[in-house]
């Protein structure tokens, strides 16, 4: 008889809720995301596997060994893995001294360092190529004080340069929740136990802050491995990025099905980039996004 | 009786901001002790733990640990280890690793630490739990290794910030004995914080009842139950009458609208004090019986006994009665005149009483 | 337990800070100067500002700009909170293929999502405002989801039954408790959808129409050919009045986070 009871107790549970039970309410956005998420991605799937002729076929994926192609996807790899370890390297210290002490000014200061992200990603860029140009500012600088001039534009230095300081709020971010998250009892437990700042560091923030440095590893390096117009800008037309091969295959060559494959060997990688982060990442208890 | 002190905390004085948490605190903790710091939220029992534990920095004042003067010892130094209110179990390491934290650090060799955990376990009751995540144990099972993680690092001194309160009735009342168990086998010194005045009376050797920033009774948990030293002890700890009265002269006070014969003496002539009267303790009977008469305004049955008001001369008694008595039933009240607790009145505003909050 | 910074913490946090702020700090200066080249300090001007508003290029494109931003973040809120809704009332399996097709715009490579959606307008429909438009809200309702759907979770839904057993519709329960649990959520989701349109280039680059720009494109534009300085101008602008919309909204949440602490 309780266990009846019980077993009605339960089901009871499981019907509770908290808003009205319409699950047609969800209808326009199945629509929605099957137009405009799905079917464009079957088309891209469709072309990337297709000639010109609507045959099934792999060249368009093929083409990756092409040496153009291949160099391209070459100097995405090195702007990627470069940008996102520069973001980590600066933002980490960052985000571990703003989370110590958490007060209203350590979120203030994280409010300042998002802010240059609302603006523009082009006027942020132009901004750093007017620092960086052969007449920027840089160089007017050493012409003052008599020192050689920089070539700094359109190189590769100045991509990185671009790609870290657009990202780097988004490295900065995650890296700050994850350790604001951490308890700090937990901080105090580990002294209590004999742990110096540096143990502490290295056996309890270390560990715990690595969801957040997951979630901002694959925020900078999603982005920037599919970098196209900070390459336009900055890298000038000598360095070819993945991205620009690819805009130029849909804008300029008009081959929809090459660029479409190109497009399915980036999504590739991004697809392996998120799998190996899962696998650092195997508690599962971290975030992808934020 | 008398213990060797192990901790000395020397005018100590702490201030958060405006407020003035500690004030020239002066405690001993004896050797091999169970002391419980009482009182409401807010009293400064945490901070003492704090301080003892190296967390927090007093202000003024000197700790003084086994002779020794640890006041700025940060706690990673410190032989005491602390049990914390929200367990604090390390989320990314199992049990074991746990467990083992404390011991790597201190470079114990691999046997040592396997046995030790082992042992730790044994103690805690969870033996076989070595590679659990803390996620996937209970409340009362990470509490336990908590203190595993805490005693295998062989303290001289446990403290315990409210380690149960997080708990359900049932389970905090089982981990009150292992509690008390685990000092008898470990022979350390336990500091515990609480609010909770029958946990204290449980467990300790020693109260310490505190409010706002004072110690207000150090005693054996029978001495603050039965002498509390004044109205703020009396009122915290357990369930009782509490009057504001006139000394008439010695042996007679007056309160309630009525003088009653009690023992207290010196007092002096018409002086102000507070009296307190214990439920247990006070007797009902037929009207006209007993010193006055009352009526019954309000019966609740609580298992062991009735909680039954009674209202006379517009006061309102407290009274446990293992007879259930009609509402409205003229009774008459009794108290044996030992039963009576008389205490001063606080003279200035340090000592005044604030409201317990629970 | 408030531990002071110490110096070399604070030098770090500054030397960031310039290295975040120099260059917008250049583009303002710059806004001010009397003279069209890069490196040479020309005097104070204001023209650039005046001339900006008489640019019907930018003023065109600022238009498109706000327009499709407001009406890509009000539609992608109203679509992505019906969604939580919906999905809330769901069995796992099917909102578990739902959850995992929304994430896909928000991990997706934005070049790839942009390509992927020129396809599907070029072969269905043309390219103008409203596919930028459709490709904008495709962008941002998974955002807006992503912060309403975990408030909708954590309601209280011993409240929203109470309501029901108080007499309420539950319609009128939906509006008076459960709209106001979850509102913070909604406005965060409005926020995100607004600040990821505003500042989005790829997409908008793949689906926009001939002869249409928003300031994004436009910038693009025009720095294959030289910045206008007017553009100067008009991201300095733009800064500071984003900056004071920040602040304000800095303000209105202190205020409201501190009764609670």
């Amino acid at each position: 008889m309780s266990n009846l009871f019980a077993r009605r107790e339960q089901s009871r549970s499981v019907e509770r809720h908290n808003s009205p039970r319409h699950p047609w309410l969800a209808g326009p956005y199945i629509f929605w995301a099957a137009g405009f998420i799905v079917l464009p991605l079957v088309l891209v799937f469709y072309y990337g596997l297709s000639g010109p002729d609507g045959t099934f076929t792999l060249a368009n994926l093929a083409a990756i060994a092409q040496p153009i192609f291949r160099n391209a996807l070459g100097q995405s790899l090195l702007i990627s893995f470069g940008t996102t370890a520069i973001c980590l390297v600066l933002a980490y210290p960052l985000a571990y001294i703003l989370s110590k002490n958490r007060s209203r000014s350590g979120a203030f200061i994280i409010i300042l360092i998002v802010l240059p992200m609302w603006i523009n990603f082009l006027l942020r860029i132009l901004a750093v190529q007017m620092l960086i140009a052969n007449n920027g500012i840089i160089n007017m600088i050493l012409g003052h004080l008599g020192l050689a001039q920089m070539r700094l534009i359109n190189t590769r230095a100045a991509i990185f340069l671009g790609t870290a300081y657009d990202y780097f709020p988004f490295m900065v971010l995650p890296i700050y929740n994850a350790m604001c998250k951490i308890d700090h009892d937990i901080i105090e437990a580990a002294h209590d136990l004999g742990a110096n700042a540096l143990t502490t560091f290295r056996r309890i923030i270390v560990p715990l802050s690595l969801p957040g440095v997951i979630s901002g590893i694959i925020m900078v390096f999603i982005p920037s491995i599919s970098e196209f117009a900070i390459a336009d800008i900055l890298g000038g037309s000598r360095i070819l990025l993945f991205g620009n091969v690819i805009e130029q295959e849909f804008n300029m060559s008009n081959d929809w099905h090459t660029g479409s494959g190109l497009s399915l060997i980036l999504m590739v990688f991004i697809i392996i980039s998120m799998i190996v982060m899962h696998r650092v990442d195997k508690d599962g208890e971290g975030q992808i996004i934020w | 009786m008398a213990k060797r002190a192990l901790i000395e905390l020397i005018d100590i004085s702490k201030k958060y901001e405006d407020t003035l948490v500690l004030d020239e605190l002066n405690l001993t903790i004896g050797e091999n002790e169970f002391v419980t710091l009482l009182g409401p939220s807010g009293c400064g029992k945490t901070t003492t733990l704090r301080i003892l534990g190296g967390f927090t920095s007093p202000d003024t004042g000197k700790v003084i640990f086994d002779g020794k003067d640890i006041t700025n010892l940060p706690p990673n130094k410190r032989h005491i280890n602390t049990v914390f209110q929200k367990y604090s179990l390390f989320p990314h390491m199992n049990v074991e690793e746990n467990i083992a934290f404390g011991l790597k650090i201190s470079g114990k060799s691999q046997d040592y630490i396997k046995d030790k955990i082992k042992y730790a376990l044994k103690l805690v009751n969870l033996d076989g739990y070595e590679k659990r995540r803390p996620s996937q144990l209970s409340g009362g099972q990470q509490q336990r290794i908590a203190i595993a993680r805490a005693i295998v690092n062989e303290p001289r001194v446990l403290l315990l910030d409210e380690p149960l309160g997080a708990l359900d009735l049932k389970l905090r009342q089982n981990m009150q004995y292992e509690l008390i168990r685990l000092k008898n086998e470990l022979g350390i010194t336990f500091v515990y914080v609480t609010h909770d005045q029958e946990e204290a009376l449980t467990m300790s050797d020693i109260i310490v009842v505190m409010n706002q920033g004072y110690i207000q009774q150090i005693g054996t948990p029978e001495d603050v139950y039965n002498e509390p030293e004044n109205a703020f002890v009396a009122d915290f700890i357990g369930d009782n009458n509490l009057f504001s009265g006139t000394m008439i002269h010695d042996e007679l006070v007056e309160f309630a609208g009525a003088r009653f014969a009690c023992v207290d003496k010196d007092f002096g002539r018409m002086r102000p004090v507070d009296v307190i009267i214990r439920p247990e303790d006070i007797v009902m009977g037929e009207p006209g019986e007993g010193q006055i008469d009352g009526v019954i305004t309000d019966v609740v049955f609580k298992g062991t006994h009735f909680e039954i008001d009674v209202t006379s001369n517009g006061f309102v008694w407290l009274v446990y009665s293992p007879k259930r008595y009609a509402m409205g039933t003229q009774v008459s009240l009794r108290v044996t005149p030992f039963n009576i607790q008389i205490m001063n009145k606080p003279e200035s505003d340090d000592e005044k009483v604030a409201e317990p909050d629970e | 337990m408030v531990e002071k910074r110490s110096v070399i913490e604070k030098v770090y946090i500054g030397v960031i800070f310039v290295l975040l702020y120099v260059p917008l700090g250049v583009l303002a200066v710059w806004s001010f100067n009397n003279s069209i080249s890069r490196s040479v300090w020309g005097g104070f001007t204001l023209h650039w500002y005046a001339d900006l508003f008489r640019n019907a290029e930018i003023m065109s494109a600022l238009a498109t700009t706000a327009k499709l931003t407001v009406s890509a973040a009000l539609i992608a809120t109203l679509l992505g909170t019906l969604a939580c809704i919906g999905m809330a009332a769901m069995g796992k399996k099917l909102q578990l293929v739902l959850t995992t097709t929304t994430n896909i715009p928000m991990l997706n490579a934005d070049i790839v999502t942009g390509i992927a959606l020129m396809l599907l307008f070029m072969r269905f429909m043309r390219l103008g405002f409203s596919s930028m438009l459709i490709a904008h809200v495709t962008l941002a309702v998974p955002y807006v989801i992503l912060n309403v759907m975990p408030k909708l979770k954590t309601t209280n839904h011993a409240v929203y039954e109470a309501a029901l057993d108080l007499g309420a519709t539950p319609f009128y329960a939906f509006i008076h408790i459960t709209l106001p649990e979850i509102f913070p959520g909604i406005l965060s989701g409005f926020l995100m959808a607004f600040t990821l349109s505003l500042d989005d280039f790829v997409i908008t680059y793949f689906t926009k129409g001939p002869g249409i720009n928003t300031i994004s494109t436009m910038i693009y534009q025009q720095m294959r050919r030289g910045i206008n300085p007017q553009m100067y101008a008009l991201s300095t602008l733009l800064f500071v009045i984003i900056l004071i919309i920040l602040l304000a909204v800095n303000r209105v949440s202190a205020r409201q986070d501190d009764p609670r602490r």
